[in-house]
């Protein structure tokens, strides 16, 4: 069911990328997309951590919070930059992941690396190194609101 | 129609070049490589999320939108990696982030004059 | 014309972040800068598409993503261990 499921998409993502519609070239990304679907098979890489499509329905909720998080976030840290007096106060901190799979962990870090003014450093075991640019963006971080949504949207697999 | 979504699309355009002029100032005015990543961030995510929206817009249903999805798609993944990835390899070499307050040990203790390491 | 003055914010932005290239005091500063120009390069590449009506360099700005991750994880890896075929197991050893 996964294996269908993933040359599916790997040929979706061929017509997409292609967008010709010759029966060679079509015939030629069938065959590609066969060949890869049977070395993801020959890996025993059709899992659940591979293809995680249960985890689409939360991904439509946690997605465009976090897109939201980072319009905010960005809008802080170029308040911070454009200011004639560069207010930073650049601060390390410590956070706890509550996740429950590497997954879920590796999500966490991601997202606070991807929102600007804060940078994961370093990840070992449930705790993550935190660098952020203003000290009200470690503080944020502290107090878990994200890590929170984290733990929510990997609920929902 | 396609008048309100050619002022849609140049708004989000010109939101997007806005934040990536600020990222380049934030990298040529920040002191230090940890607090640099900071302003690539802004470019790769604010800057680069609303210019591609905006082409996305003018691009319409198209496969050209279907590709534009794509960039961004990359940009979204790739930017934590390798951010991650220069933090480590940075404080792997010993170079000191330039700090105001070190909450890592709880103390809170001021190391803003320790500077960076030669 | 709305295409051409977000390629010329784009060729702004640009100019700085190679003059932070030139500067950077460390070479993970240059890494950084180096990175943001790749960045910086796909952006333009897609508005350049659109302001000459070609979006086939869309693919070329694809490629050049996927390459510009690898190149910055290979030149970090080169610079945090020396060499590009290292061996985990390497640490563990005295």
């Amino acid at each position: 069911m996964r294996l269908v499921g993933l040359f599916g998409g790997l040929f979706l993502f061929w017509l997409a990328l292609s967008g010709l519609f010759a029966p060679l070239l079509i015939s030629l990304g069938v065959v590609a997309c066969l060949l890869a679907t049977a070395a993801v098979w020959r890996l025993n890489m059709v899992d659940r951590e591979a293809q995680p499509l249960e985890l689409l329905r939360g991904a439509l909720t946690y997605w465009p919070w976090l897109v939201v998080e980072i319009i905010k976030s960005a809008w802080n840290v170029t308040k911070v930059v454009l200011h004639p007096r560069l207010p930073i106060s650049p601060t390390m901190t410590v956070v706890k992941a509550s996740q429950k799979t590497p997954s879920g962990i590796a999500t966490y870090a991601n997202s606070i690396t991807l929102t600007p003014g804060t940078l994961t450093t370093g990840v070992s075991g449930h705790t993550l190194t935190i660098h952020a640019l203003v000290k009200d963006g470690a503080l944020d971080l502290e107090s878990g609101g994200m890590d929170r949504r984290v733990s929510q949207f990997e609920g929902t697999a | 129609m396609s008048f309100v979504i050619d002022i849609a699309s140049g708004i989000l355009i010109a939101l997007g070049c806005f934040f990536i002029v600020a990222g380049a100032i934030a990298m040529l005015r920040l002191p230090d490589v940890y607090t640099r990543v900071h302003g690539a961030s802004v470019i790769d995510t604010a800057g680069a999320g609303f210019l591609l929206t905006g082409l996305m817009l003018q691009a319409g249903a198209s496969l050209v939108t279907v590709k534009l999805v794509f960039v961004l798609a990359v940009f979204f993944f790739t930017l934590p990696v390798a951010a991650h990835a220069l933090a480590q390899a940075a404080l792997h070499e010993g170079v000191k982030p330039l700090l105001s307050e070190d909450r890592t040990s709880g103390d809170g203790k001021d190391q803003a004059a320790s500077g960076r390491q030669p | 014309m709305m295409f051409a003055a977000a390629a010329m914010a784009i060729l702004v932005a640009l100019s700085m972040v190679v003059i932070r290239a030139i500067k950077g005091p460390t070479v993970f500063d240059r890494v950084l800068a180096g990175n943001s120009v790749g960045m910086l390069a796909i952006l333009l590449l897609a508005v350049i598409g659109f302001l000459t009506g070609r979006p086939q360099f869309l693919d070329v700005a694809l490629t050049y993503g996927l390459l510009n991750l690898i190149a910055t994880l290979a030149v970090l890896k080169f610079f945090r261990h020396g060499d590009l075929a290292y061996d985990a197991e390497e640490d563990s050893k005295p």
